[in-house]
């Protein structure tokens, strides 16, 4: 760890509510130390707009560690920034140079509305998971763990797409603004196990559905979505996605989906 | 006012306590249920699995947590693995070595019956979590594998790559939205609880704050649950997420909810060094990395070469010395005493507050795939943050507040001194004394909300006589005045200090003084430290922005005032309890650098009572009884 201080211009979006307009500013970070993170960046940025009574710039974030999928937004139109399979509050200042220029804002998508500066409201994909993002089974009712062996191979794979953190730079990063990456991660993570066959159809049909109803874009496969992936989510899983769903819709029982296991 | 501190531990054997108390306990029928509400604060492990489970009894439940989304609740973070009893690995494991081995990790100060139950249920979560499909790290003939934590000499740690606590979380969330799915659960996220209503000494409802619009709403129920996490960030700088905060529990205790041994924290010992003045959390490198890792310090003090150039004999590696049957699996209270030490001899390496964590001889033995296949993702983490690949260069470590085995006061039904107030996870004190072994957590969090609260609140409803109250009621009202009032006090200061600088103030006092190590002197002079941040804080701290709309400063200003009077109290325990155990070292209470306990005075729960702004608590106390696992000097030699 060397560390040095370097100073950055900041153009950054400002915008006070989900219903006010926004704008860029130009602000300057100043003798920043190149082993601090991004995040830790803009936190001396607001500690100096506080103390000159401004309103500091928001942003989401909670773990730091790029696990918790809170933190997000556009660095020079990259998603989450320049470093490949990292989080915003995982990429450091070392790979900035005194006297860079950059540019920050939000995720631009109609269904993830600006709710403030550099925070969108991201609670779309909650109700993707609601839609059958899940193996239906109540505490209690499981037989001991080791009673189904499970391939590793198949373990490893459904762990990996089960490795996604939500965060949205992949429909950030989209033309079409679509989630097929998020929610394809989760469809392959349940289909790839045993435990999550006898939903598999269903699943695949209610959680396609309720991306599609909450105003994600289709997906034409440019791939972007997965090259800016923080966790390296694969674009295999839209593939499976989009065979599981065309076979559920080709067998599609009558009461498969409509109020759905109550 | 008297209190009894009744622990309501069911009688008869140790292994038959739970079973026997199951069946005694009064069933709501499945028609009535419906009629019930239970609020759940917080949804990490411990409220997504409570939400989940009760809703699936048919229970209405109303969920609420700070994130955007109950996915990023702090439990995500938890990476090594999480406990069970399964024995698997047919190395002697057993519920009673679990039972064992965590009254023993916690240093004889937390109550038998409950971790006896705690073992007992471990088995039951791997199950469930793995029929949710939850993926563990498997072998190649597709069982379940099993890692080795601090502690223990079994292998009994189950784990997800470095990832456990993701797992398990979007287990226990995905369980929780299909009770949305199916209505029984009503989720409310950007919530942040900032009281506790009580109706006739009842624990009825809560007040929140929707940050969104900054608007004051009100829940009402017949129970409620908090499950809100652990308060490490009172030192500021700490493994925890940023939003972790004791607010919800320490509102309740000033409602009347005794809080619990707030001094025992936990300083894990494997975590990147702090690397300066912007510096806004530190990172955990998990406990399972001494699996493979080895802790060492050069044998000459300021030794300036770089580790690869230190000859094997010129090495000490000191837990490997000291505990020869433990190695460097011993526990964190004393991997971190040790690393201290070290360090404050004069043997750290790097700016001198860091030691050696190396992987060359395991890699050496298994190749960079394997271990790479095994902690891939720490090590990426490491040398994102550090700029150096520990595949090639010694990791280096410190210390770092982590967790906190302190909390709100609970019966052996989760109870706390509030009826109907339960308290479940890290928000509680109840199962890991002293000092918490590594993979307990997440086990504890996950057995208080799948298989201890879906009993115990039934019991309570069916026991209880509960009027039926709606949000009109003056109790609601009044507490939502208290909590506009406060927030416009808070608003009103207009000083001149950030919050932050005030957090970061505090957290400096609280580390040097009511951290690893802690005396007489340092502890009477932290709580003169902490009255004169108080002073500050409610004189010139400054809070920009407005109340009704999104304010990131005005929630963290009315976190740091709980974490300030938390701070207080945590001294005040530290220094009245006047022993070493676990994680509270008391320099004038030890033994050639251990811990040492005075079981005659101190075997016991101190449980303190709030009375009033600025008056002292009184101490209650908890005596425990080990009726099962002698008390004994703890040894890892
Ligand atoms: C880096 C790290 C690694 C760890 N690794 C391990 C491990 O490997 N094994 C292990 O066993 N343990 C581990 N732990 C400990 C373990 O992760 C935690 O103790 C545990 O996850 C806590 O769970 P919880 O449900 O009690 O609280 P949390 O997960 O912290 O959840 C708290 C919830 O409460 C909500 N909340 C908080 N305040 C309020 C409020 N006022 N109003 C409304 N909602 C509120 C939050 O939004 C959140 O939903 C680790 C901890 C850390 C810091
Ligand atoms: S803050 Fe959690 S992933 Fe970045």
């Amino acid at each position: 760890m060397s560390e040095n201080k370097i100073n950055l211009t900041l153009k950054v979006w400002r915008q006070k509510g989900q219903k006010d307009d926004g704008q860029f500013k130009e602000y300057h970070a100043n003798d920043i130390s190149t082993d601090a993170s991004f995040l830790e960046m803009l936190d001396a940025v607001n500690e100096e707009l506080i103390s000159k009574g401004d309103d500091p710039i928001a942003f989401d974030h909670d773990c730091r560690e790029g696990i918790c999928g809170s933190c997000g937004f556009m660095i020079d139109g990259n998603a989450h920034g320049p470093q490949k399979s990292t989080t915003v509050c995982q990429l450091h200042m070392r790979h900035f140079k005194n006297g860079d220029s950059v540019t920050l804002e939000p995720w631009r998508a109609s269904s993830f509305p600006v709710i403030k500066d550099l925070m969108v409201d991201r609670t779309a994909f909650d109700r993707i998971i609601r839609s059958g993002g899940y193996i239906s089974v109540n505490t209690g009712n499981a037989q001991d763990g080791n009673a189904l062996p499970i391939p590793k191979q198949d373990a490893d794979e459904a762990f990996n797409a089960a490795t996604c953190i939500g965060c949205g730079a992949c429909v950030a990063s989209c033309k079409n603004a679509s989630a097929a990456l998020f929610t394809s991660a989760k469809i392959s993570h349940l289909g790839l196990l045993p435990q999550g066959q006898v939903e598999k159809d269903k699943r695949a049909l209610r959680m396609v559905e309720q991306m599609d109803a909450e105003g994600f874009g289709a997906c034409t496969s440019t791939g972007t979505c997965s090259a800016s992936c923080p966790k390296d989510i694969s674009l295999i899983n839209i593939a499976k996605m989009n065979k599981d769903f065309l076979k559920a819709s080709l067998t599609k029982k009558p009461e498969a989906h409509a109020g759905d296991g109550v | 006012m008297a209190i009894n501190l009744d622990s309501k531990i069911p009688s008869g054997p140790i292994e038959s306590k739970w079973k026997n108390h199951k069946f005694n306990m009064k069933l709501v029928n499945p028609a009535n249920k419906r009629k019930h509400s239970v609020i759940v604060v917080g949804t990490g492990l411990a409220g997504a699995s409570a939400a989940a489970s009760l809703g699936e009894l048919g229970y209405k439940v109303k969920a609420f947590c700070v994130h955007e989304s109950p996915r990023r609740a702090h439990s995500v973070a938890a990476q090594g693995g999480i406990n069970a009893a399964k024995n698997y690995q047919n190395d002697g494991d057993s519920v009673y070595r679990l039972f064992y081995d965590t009254v023993k990790g916690g240093d004889f100060r937390a109550r038998e019956a409950n971790v006896h139950r705690l073992a007992e249920v471990s088995t039951a979560i791997i199950d469930t979590c793995v029929a949710q499909g939850v993926p563990f790290a498997r072998e190649y003939g597709g069982l379940l594998s099993n890692r080795s934590f601090g502690g223990a000499q079994v292998s009994r740690t189950f784990y997800a790559r470095g990832q456990t606590g993701q797992q398990l979380l979007l287990g226990a969330y995905s369980a929780m939205m299909r009770q949305v799915d199916l209505g029984q659960v009503e989720l409310r996220t950007r919530r942040e609880m900032l009281d506790l209503v009580i109706v006739d000494g009842k624990a009825r409802g809560v007040s929140m704050r929707n940050l969104l619009t900054g608007e004051i709403e009100s829940y009402e129920a017949d129970a409620v649950v908090i499950a809100t996490g652990g308060y490490s960030n009172v030192f500021y700088l700490s493994t925890n997420a940023m939003a972790c905060a004791v607010t919800a529990a320490w509102k309740a205790h000033k409602k009347g909810a005794l809080f619990a041994n707030p001094c025992y924290t936990q300083i894990h010992p494997t975590c990147i060094p702090v690397h300066g003045e912007n510096q806004s959390k530190l990172t955990l490198m998990s406990e399972s990395l001494r699996n493979d890792g080895r802790v060492w310090v050069p044998k000459n003090k300021n030794d300036k070469r770089p580790p690869q150039d230190i000859p094997e004999g010129e090495r000490d590696y000191y837990l490997e010395r000291v505990y020869p049957s433990f190695g460097n699996l011993a526990p964190r209270d004393v991997a971190s005493r040790q690393a201290k030490f070290r360090c404050d001899e004069g043997f750290g390496v790097g700016e001198g507050h860091a030691v050696y964590l190396d992987f060359k001889d395991a890699i050496q033995r298994y190749g960079e795939d394997k271990i790479a296949e095994r902690y891939g993702n720490l090590f990426q983490m490491y040398d994102k943050i550090t700029g150096e690949n520990p595949y090639k260069m010694p990791m280096k470590i410190y210390p770092a507040p982590h967790y906190t085995m302190g909390g709100l006061w609970v019966d052996y039904n989760l109870m706390s001194t509030i009826p109907g107030l339960f308290v479940a996870g890290e928000a509680n004190f109840s199962d890991h004394g002293a000092n918490r072994l590594g993979a307990s957590a997440l086990m504890q969090g996950l057995a208080d909300g799948y298989f201890v609260l879906p009993y115990t609140i039934g019991d309570y409803i069916a026991n209880t006589k509960l009027e039926k109250v709606t949000t009109d009621n003056t109790a609601f009202k009044e507490t939502k005045n208290e909590v506009e009032t406060g927030i416009n006090k808070l608003m009103n200061i207009k000083g001149n200090r950030t919050v932050e600088s005030l957090h970061k103030e505090l957290g400096r006092v609280m580390w040097d003084k009511c951290g690893m190590s802690r005396t007489r002197e340092g502890l009477q002079e932290a709580a003169q430290k902490i009255a004169k941040i108080k002073q500050e804080f409610w004189n010139n701290v400054r809070i920009p922005g407005e109340v009704n709309y999104l304010n990131p400063e005005l929630e963290k200003a009315g976190r740091v005032a709980d974490f300030i009077e938390l701070g207080e109290l945590m001294c005040k325990d530290a220094l009245e309890r006047e022993e070493s155990c676990g994680g509270h070292f008391r320099e004038e209470h030890q033994e050639n650098g251990e811990a040492k306990r005075n079981d005659d005075k101190f075997c016991h729960v101190a449980a303190w009572e709030w009375n009033g702004d600025n008056k002292p608590q009184t101490r209650h106390v908890e005596e425990l009884k080990f009726e099962n696992v002698k008390l004994a000097t703890r040894s890892y030699k």
